[in-house]
């Protein structure tokens, strides 16, 4: 490990750090633009100079390896010198149009030029103009501003494993952009804004809305995918105007999707932001105390037995906990949280992600059933790429299922069962692989277990797992990739069929048949909603989607940004999330809401705080009991052994940009999805 | 910025590329030069191929999207290396095309001169191309043949130590479809002193006496 001095201060870094990073060890800041710690170095800015001892001039500290006994300035006056000669020549062809540009106020150039800029510039000469680039709904260009650093080739190249970017022409006449139009087709590009230092990417759909210094940051979750993405949410008064990721090495690291970006634009249409209650088959806007009553009215001397609920894809733990509670007080063992059906909930450690997404770093190897892993959890798809990339291709993914394009190296193994039967008798060649590798993942997704067969499926997961030696030691490679924020919350605190209950797929046919009589959908709106017709069914939620059409009674909840709220990722791990802003209309935080309709139906939840329902919450399960650490689940026996449909396993996700209520509701995603997936579409016909 | 360093129009790029079965088998053997894994590097070599291939001496678009595909490389990184280097021309150029070295060496020798003579006898300026198609010409910075001060480069070839008329004679000769003699046109030989070698004359065969060589010493 090199020893060297910084600015008379000694530190020791691991070998194989530069003298950038040594010179952060020793607490110097360092100016720079092309550089970043998780893409590759490219040395270009030449912001970051710094002196070297017995070195002829300043040395690039972003690409000098640091080596023993160097000694190193950051603060003399030849550091001082080359860096405001450095600025002078990027201002050179920079405009000086910071007040109409959107990155005044959190632009790196702007805040680096306060310190090393001057005052007035010495260049007469004309400045030079670069034409506009179109990259797509969610990227928007001023070329001109670019100071050609390549953070955004460099990122799609290596992390979003995309090659639209590029450094084309050369000298004067370098642009950065795509040769021929074309847009960024990633589920990442908009982590291209955040990664651009000065403001030639910006974020289209938050063109001229508001400075950084007007908005209020708040800390969350997100709950697109089940990734669990730590966000910050910037509001200004009662809007929320846009979501930036917030860095989490274990889960997002500083990533995060377009659709944890871009699809709250979703949250101004189509809210419900008062109860509505259906008199004469129409809805009609009441009162919070007529909808509790027109629930009570059916509700009470109700046998407990045909009286159901199911809960939606983003709610939060809290609100579950509460209903699950208020279902015990009403004697209904019927409730379930998969509203996709599926078998899962066993044993915790066959529906969680355990090998965590941190543990991919160490994976060798990758067999991915059923799952379209780019479309479900772009986050953890860019996190197998990192792991390819850094292996230098030696980890191998196997896939089956359908047919899809993971911007890494795989080998597409088959559609269905079959090939997984195959692999577990070691008659296919992704076997070996299996064999030979020493931390050895599988991933499970949702298209094969939410089927018919889902228990014989994940029974040969399970065998799978044994077999190659997944599941060894401290190293626990079996991994169920959820598609929804709330599925692992709502497992672990038991929202699932009681005693002799019904489970989803059971409530429907049971409530069409009308042996359920009253249907509560808290955020549930992928169900079959034809099969409700006969039912009284109260829809508690944000968005005005399928659920809330099919309501009799409609209670109006809070959205994710507008409540304090608790989620359990893929990976068992729970996260809080903070509100930022209140919710809109007469809408309520949802654990409040049930907890107010117990009251009115005279079966009153112990919980009056938010605190209360979380010490509930931790009586349920213990996940909730250590925030932001994933739990270990033991290894038990689970699944079932069966026949299997030799159907093709078929991802859940058929629009990445389209998901659940909010996205559905979205501007920007359904532009997204006109630009992206319809051209996938055309594609195929072609 | 000459237009040959910017992608031709749409209505110039063809639908279709594909090398030439010759040329194929050219390509084989340019990617055999590099290791394992590292077939990327024949890019230039191809790209090279490609503009030799084309009718108008350039590389369309398709051609750049065609080699991506047989070195299984991002199209864009095959555009950022076609796109630098000045060699390969994206926007088609005439039969004859014309690079006149305008760098300081040359200049300083009439290099000028010879882009007026280029002018005056084909009628079109700097980055233009005649009407016919038969010839265009452009200005270029060093192409290494200071020597033999001033040059231009017509395709392949080197033509050096150009005066108006020598230039005039070049062209007259390519418009009648003849291929004037390359190199020096001042009647040396390479880059030897002006007026023959004056030095080491003995062991070039040059006839003349080892004393001469010795009587020249101060003027080599």
């Amino acid at each position: 490990m090199p020893k060297l001095t910084v600015d008379g201060i000694e530190v020791e870094v691991e070998a194989g750090a530069t003298v950038l990073q040594a010179c952060e060890e020793a607490g110097k800041e360092i100016p720079r633009f092309c550089y970043h710690e998780r893409l590759s170095i490219a040395g270009n800015c030449r912001m970051c100079l710094v002196e070297m001892e017995r070195a002829p001039k300043p040395v690039a500290s972003c690409a000098m390896p640091a080596a023993d006994g160097m000694v190193i300035k950051t603060d003399s006056d030849l550091v001082k010198k080359a860096r405001n000669g450095v600025m002078e020549f990027l201002l050179i062809n920079h405009p000086l149009d910071c007040p109409i540009c959107d990155q005044g106020g959190e632009c790196d150039l702007q805040d680096q030029a306060m310190a090393y800029g001057f005052d007035a510039s010495r260049y007469a000469e004309k400045k030079r103009a670069v034409k506009d680039k179109e990259l797509g709904p969610i990227v928007k260009t001023i070329m001109t501003r670019c100071i050609h650093c390549t953070r955004c080739v460099r990122f799609s190249e290596e992390v979003a494993g995309v090659g639209t970017m590029g450094a084309v022409y050369r000298g004067e006449d370098t642009e950065v952009g795509p040769y021929i139009e074309a847009s960024i087709n990633s589920e990442l590009s908009g982590n291209l804004i955040d990664l651009c230092p000065v403001g030639a990417l910006t974020s289209k759909p938050y063109a001229f809305t508001a400075r950084p210094w007007e908005l209020k940051k708040t800390d969350s979750i997100d709950v697109m995918d089940a990734v669990g993405s730590n966000i910050r949410i910037d509001a200004r008064t009662a809007e929320v105007l846009r979501v930036l990721p917030r860095t989490n090495e274990d889960i997002n690291e500083e990533w995060i999707s377009d659709k944890t970006r871009y699809a709250i634009d979703g949250l101004k249409r189509q809210r419900l932001d008062r109860p509505y209650v259906r008199v004469n088959g129409k809805l009609t806007p009441a009162s919070w105390d007529e909808a509790f009553a027109a629930i009570k009215a059916k509700v009470s001397g109700l046998d407990g037995k045909k009286i159901a609920a199911l809960a939606g894809d983003t709610v939060d733990c809290e609100s579950m906990t509460a209903l699950k509670d208020l279902m015990g007080k009403l004697g209904s063992p019927n409730l379930d949280c998969r509203q996709d059906g599926s078998k899962i909930g066993g044993p915790r450690a066959s529906y969680i992600f355990n090998s965590t997404i941190a543990g991919i770093d160490e994976a060798d190897a990758c067999l991915i059933v059923g799952a379209n892993v780019r479309a479900e959890a772009p986050i953890i798809n860019a996190r197998l790429r990192k792991r390819w990339r850094s292996t230098a291709g030696d980890f191998k993914v196997g896939i089956i299922g359908e047919k899809w394009d993971p911007t890494y190296k795989n080998e597409y193994l088959g559609a269905g069962p079959d090939t997984l039967s195959e692999i577990l008798e070691g008659k296919n060649e992704f076997a070996k692989i299996l064999e030979a590798a020493e931390k050895p993942m599988i991933i499970v997704g949702m298209g094969a277990l939410n089927r018919e067969d889902g228990d014989a499926v994940l029974a040969t997961t399970r065998a799978i797992a044994e077999k190659f030696g997944m599941v060894a030691g401290e190293w626990n490679g079996f991994n169920v990739l959820h598609t929804a924020a709330s599925r692992v919350g709502g497992l672990d605190l038991g929202f699932v069929p009681g005693e002799g209950g019904l489970a989803t797929n059971d409530i429907l046919d049971a409530a069409a048949k009308g042996d359920v009589e009253v249907v509560y959908l808290l955020g549930a709106d992928e169900v079959d909603m034809s099969k409700l017709e006969k039912a009284f069914v109260i829809y508690q939620g944000a968005m005005g989607d399928a659920g809330a059409q099919a309501a009799d009674v409609i209670l109006p909840g809070a959205a994710y940004t507008e409540k304090n709220g608790t989620y359990v990722n893929t990976e068992g791990r729970a996260q809080q999330g903070w509100r930022a802003i209140f919710p809109v209309g007469d809408a309520r935080e949802d654990w409040a809401i049930v907890r107010a309709l117990s009251g009115a139906l005279d079966q009153t939840l112990p919980y009056n705080n938010i605190d209360a329902v979380r010490s509930r919450m931790v009586e349920l399960s213990p996940t909730f009991a250590s925030l932001n650490v994933p739990t270990k689940a033991e290894w038990t026996d689970f699944g079932k052994a069966g026949d299997m449909k030799p159907e093709g396993f078929a991802s859940p996700v058929r629009n990445f940009y389209m998901t659940d209520p909010i996205s559905r509701a979205s501007v920007t995603m359904a532009k997204c999805t006109e630009a992206f997936v319809k051209d996938a579409a055309a594609e195929k016909v072609a | 910025m000459s237009h040959l360093r910017r992608p031709a129009p749409k209505e110039l790029q063809p639908v279709s590329f594909a090398f030439t079965p010759e040329n194929l088998e050219k390509a084989k053997k340019i990617i055999a030069k590099y290791p394992e894994g590292r077939q990327q590097s024949a890019v230039m070599p191809l790209l090279d191929l490609a503009q030799r291939q084309t009718e108008g001496n350039w590389v369309p678009t398709v051609a750049m999207d065609y080699i991506a595909d047989m070195l299984e490389m991002p199209a864009i990184r095959v555009y950022e290396v076609a796109t630098f280097y000045t060699m390969y021309n994206l926007a088609p150029v005439g039969k004859n095309f014309i690079q006149v070295c305008t760098t300081t060496p040359c200049w300083l020798r009439g290099s000028a001169d010879v882009v007026d003579t280029c002018k005056k006898e084909l009628g079109i300026g700097v980055g233009e191309t005649t009407e016919d198609g038969q010839f265009t010409m452009i200005e270029v910075e060093c192409l290494g043949a200071c020597v033999n001060a001033p040059m231009m480069q017509i395709n392949d070839d080197y033509y050096e130590d150009l005066t108006p008329e020598t230039t005039k004679a070049i062209l007259d000769a390519l418009k009648k479809g003849e291929k004037p003699k390359a190199g020096p046109q001042s009647g040396r030989k390479g880059c030897e002193p002006m007026g023959g070698p004056k030095v080491l004359k003995a062991f070039c065969g040059c006839g003349a006496a080892p004393q001469d060589a010795d009587a020249s010493e101060g003027d080599a």
